[in-house]
């Protein structure tokens, strides 16, 4: 059973980061995964997109085909994406970076403060990681443990400690937005 | 006859051209971390390299192919060997070419403009008969064309690119554990034909990340060229001993080898006024290659229709593989007669393995990135059989899965 | 002590490979002549030293030595050199080249060569021209020069080699011409010694190519030229300012001898930092 996930943002926030930590949390789970990544020229700005499939069995096509967790950091990536997550996945956008309603075309929509919270934090750049935080406690697409160990090898050992209070806060969020919803996920 | 020159530091670990044992597989493995690495496929080929024992590359930043080299800077010190960033894509083969004749497994890494570039000393390498390994990220062309772009367009060029008569060897990877063991595979055949061999990655494979398990040494063979056996005023480094593969003298171990791009004969001397010298010559370097295609070539074939009459056939190769693999569990489902045969050996091309779909297949379908190159390879070996349909597709995107289900289908 | 001439051909020369290809008169037998000289003068391991040229006249020498030899593509000898000499610095890496080979599609490498610093021993004999092909204008053909691609006389100004070497951070930097052949003997001897990126010109008689367009078509001709037209470095420094200013002889001697670390000993202590057990 093959999970598509697609990030979409602007150069610079971390998206590609947060796609391979990802895939190495599903390694560790003993799944397949594949990250794929598209970005401009530009290190900061411009459109970034980064992908992750995992699976139980082997994967074959590398790419996202039809989304089942969307998650968009920046207006235009939304706009581009928004219509090509399956209708009983899931969207969550950034809830000051992206200016959305609930399309109803799919089975969850939410929006959350991943931007909001790496600011409280005190640095914008862990955006990424409260999302990861968040992601994993709404999708359950990945262990919570292989995940905290995947970015704990993947960020510089002075802002570990950041880093892991970003997933923490993300990953509180997102219970809170499944425990409103009145949904709880196995 | 002694050097009255400062040697050089006899007890230092920079050793290229030390013979490459277990100990050293072991070594690399216990740098290269744990077991299972969730890496690119640029990474890959590093570490396939390092693996296979080399322990020179000379290189040129080029994207998307600059990974490779990046990671071998970090990583060849450690193990006694050395990456050198040189002028250009020109100096780079001139470098391993080098190299390679000192006793040193060589590399190098780079994309389209770069690979064009090289093109002249490659010929070199084939008429010197000089294993060495060139991979190729092949990024969408011609031109500047798309740089962080994956494309298929230097299939032809890896075979053609040079002036002249001459074979090599090109491999696609179709996934990123292929990219370690494709390259482990490349040196090999290169050390068993003296011939340089081209890996034929893509922008699309270097850059994604797939997991990969990193082989213990009972897992791989690692071979390394023939050494002469016979006594140095006897030897002669083009002599064919039947096999057309010439055995290779390394520099500085006596043999006084000369070796030029001119026609030569056996002595290794100019021949250029030589008809007959230059027909054997240029007819050994290419059979060298065509009479073991057998040994050479690899291809995978999912015929589950083979003992059946008709079927509809698929050609792919490389990433456009990964779409057909998708493509083709859909078609089957739907009840379709579908047999796919992937292409892992570019060049020497697989006639022979088409040609036999060819005889059962109503169709051929052959889906790449480009404009049209295996095509023309397929349309020769099915020599009008069955009827080819190619789905070519440029600009950095992968075919769908649906893409492709339309093309067999008819529909598309 | 002089070896004899016999001595040095026995003992270095392909014996199969003779007689060569130059033309009567030609300087690069005696560029071969000073090489062979220099390398047994210096006790160089023959077993361990590969010879390695590009394309050209001068680019044929290493056929003719019964040695390990590298006969590679135009322009492009210094890299191959590079890449040997890298895999395996215990061996002595000498090239020859031609003004063409080195300084025309072969600039690039030329000169990060000589910034890099690999240990090697470049002879470089100038001619003047593209020899081989039959003439042509080179990137060190004088102002005036006819070559049948210049064939109205060169309108460009031509390269200094030493001066580009120099300028590329070179350590080991002559210019003879065979006219000396003693002194571009003991310069190749130094050059081939000393641990470092050596580059050593020679200003070589082309009578058949260039010097019979160009007023200098007997070997005689061409020595005295030579001789007329250089002048030594040290008699050089000697002049005043303004005899300097107005002196158009070319000034040939060694011009350039410091010490710079040397790459393949860099790379060395580079390794057995990392090195991983």
């Amino acid at each position: 059973m093959r999970t598509e996930i697609r990030f979409v943002a602007f150069g610079g926030q971390g998206i590609v980061l947060a796609g391979v930590i990802l895939g190495e949390a599903a390694i560790a789970d003993g799944k397949n995964a594949v990250q794929t990544q598209s970005y401009g020229p530009e290190s900061r700005g411009g459109a970034a997109k980064s992908e992750v499939i995992i699976s139980e069995e082997g994967i074959d096509y590398p790419m996202v085909m039809e989304a089942d967790c969307l998650v968009a950091l920046s207006q235009p990536g939304y706009d581009r994406f928004v219509t090509e997550v399956k209708p009983g996945g899931i969207i969550l956008v950034d809830e000051d970076l992206v200016d959305a309603d609930d399309p109803h075309t799919v089975s969850a929509f939410y929006r959350l403060p991943f931007a909001k919270t790496a600011d409280k934090l005190g640095n914008r750049i862990v955006t990424n990681v409260v999302v990861l935080g968040s992601v994993c406690s709404i999708t359950e697409v990945v262990g919570k443990e292989n995940l905290v160990k995947a970015i704990e090898t993947n960020v510089p050992e002075k802002f570990l400690g950041l880093n892991l209070k970003a997933f923490t806060e993300g990953y509180k969020i997102g219970r809170q937005v499944l425990e409103q919803e009145g949904q709880g996920r196995k | 006859m002694k050097r009255q020159k400062a040697s050089p530091e006899a007890e230092s670990k920079y050793k290229p051209a030390k013979p490459f044992t277990c100990e050293d597989f072991n070594r690399v493995r216990r740098i290269l971390g744990e077991r299972v690495v969730f890496i690119q496929g640029d990474a890959a080929v590093s570490y396939g390299a390092l693996l296979a024992g080399c322990r020179f590359f000379a290189g040129y930043p080029i994207t998307p192919a600059t990974e490779t080299g990046e990671i071998l800077s970090r990583l060849l010190p450690k193990v006694g060997g050395i990456c050198i960033q040189m002028e250009d894509e020109i100096a780079s083969v001139g470098a391993i070419i080098g190299a390679s004749r000192a006793g040193a497994k060589s590399m190098t890494a780079t994309s389209g403009p770069g690979f064009s570039l090289m093109q002249e000393n490659i010929g070199y390498a084939a008429m010197t008969e000089t294993p060495c390994v060139i991979v190729d990220v092949q990024r969408s062309g011609p031109s500047t064309g798309q740089p962080t772009e994956g494309a298929q367009g230097d299939i032809m060029q890896a075979k053609w690119g040079s002036h002249g008569d001459y074979e090599l060897i090109a491999l696609s990877p179709t996934t990123v554990q292929e990219c370690l063991d494709l390259t482990i595979e490349a040196f090999n055949l290169a050390e068993t034909y003296s011939v340089p061999v081209i890996l034929l990655t893509d922008g699309i494979i270097g850059h994604m990340r797939e997991k990969v398990v990193l082989p213990e040494f009972k897992d791989v063979e690692i071979i390394w060229r023939k050494e002469p056996t016979r006594p140095k005023e006897e030897f002669q480094p083009f002599f064919d001993d039947g096999t057309k593969i010439p055995e290779m003298a390394i520099f500085g171990t006596g043999y006084h080898t000369y070796i030029t791009g001119l026609t030569h004969a056996e002595s290794g001397y100019p021949a250029t006024d030589s008809q007959p010298d230059h027909h054997r010559l240029v007819r050994r370097l290419c059979d060298k290659i065509r009479t073991n295609r057998e040994r050479i070539i690899r291809v995978e074939r999912d015929f589950p229709n083979a003992h059946t009459d008709r079927t509809t056939g698929i050609i792919s190769y490389g990433v456009t593989s990964r779409s057909v693999y998708n493509a083709v569990k859909t078609l089957r489902r739907e009840g379709m007669k579908i047999d796919h045969l992937r292409i892992i050996t570019n060049w020497p091309f697989p006639e022979k393995e088409v040609a036999e779909l060819s005889r059962r297949a109503d169709r051929i379908v052959v889906p790449e990135l480009n404009l049209g190159q295996v095509y023309h390879c397929v349309r020769e070996a099915v020599a009008g059989r069955c009827d080819i349909v190619p789905l070519w597709k440029t600009g950095g995107e992968m075919h769908t899965p649906s893409e492709i289900v339309q093309a067999v289908k008819g529909t598309g | 002590m002089f070896r004899k001439a016999q001595h040095i051909r026995e003992k270095y020369l392909e014996q199969n490979m003779w007689p060569s290809i130059f033309c009567q008169a030609c300087g690069i037998g005696t560029v071969l002549s000073c090489a062979l000289r220099a390398i047994d003068k210096a006790r160089l391991d023959i077993d361990k030293t590969v010879f390695v040229s590009g394309i050209g006249c001068s680019s044929r020498l290493p056929g003719y030595i019964d040695a390990d030899g590298l006969h590679t593509t135009h322009g492009r000898a210094i890299t191959f050199a590079t890449g040997i000499k890298l895999a395996n610095p215990e061996l002595d890496v000498i090239v020859f080249t031609g003004d063409g080979d080195l300084a025309g599609i072969g600039g690039n490498h030329f000169i990060h060569a000589a910034r890099r610093n690999v240990d090697m021993t470049v002879i470089c004999v100038n001619n003047y021209n593209y020899g081989m092909t039959g003439a042509q204008l080179s990137p060190t053909t004088p102002v005036g020069g006819i070559a049948t691609t210049s064939p109205y006389g060169n309108i460009e100004s031509p390269f200094d080699l030493t001066a580009l070497a120099i300028g590329a951070g070179a350590p080991y930097v002559a210019k003879w011409t065979t006219v000396y052949p003693h002194e571009t003997m003991l310069a190749m001897k130094k050059g081939i010694e000393k641990r470092s990126f050596a580059f050593i010109e020679v200003l070589t008689p082309c009578p058949i190519g260039y010097g019979r367009r160009n007023k200098l078509k007997h070997g005689k001709d061409y020595l005295l030229w030579f001789k007329k037209n250089t002048i030594g470095k040290s008699r050089y420094e000697k002049l005043t300012e303004e005899e300097k200013r107005s002196c158009e002889k070319i000034v040939i001697g060694e011009l350039r001898n410091v010490e710079e670390p040397e790459f393949t000993a860099e790379w060395s202590k580079l390794v057995d930092e990392h090195f991983v057990e």
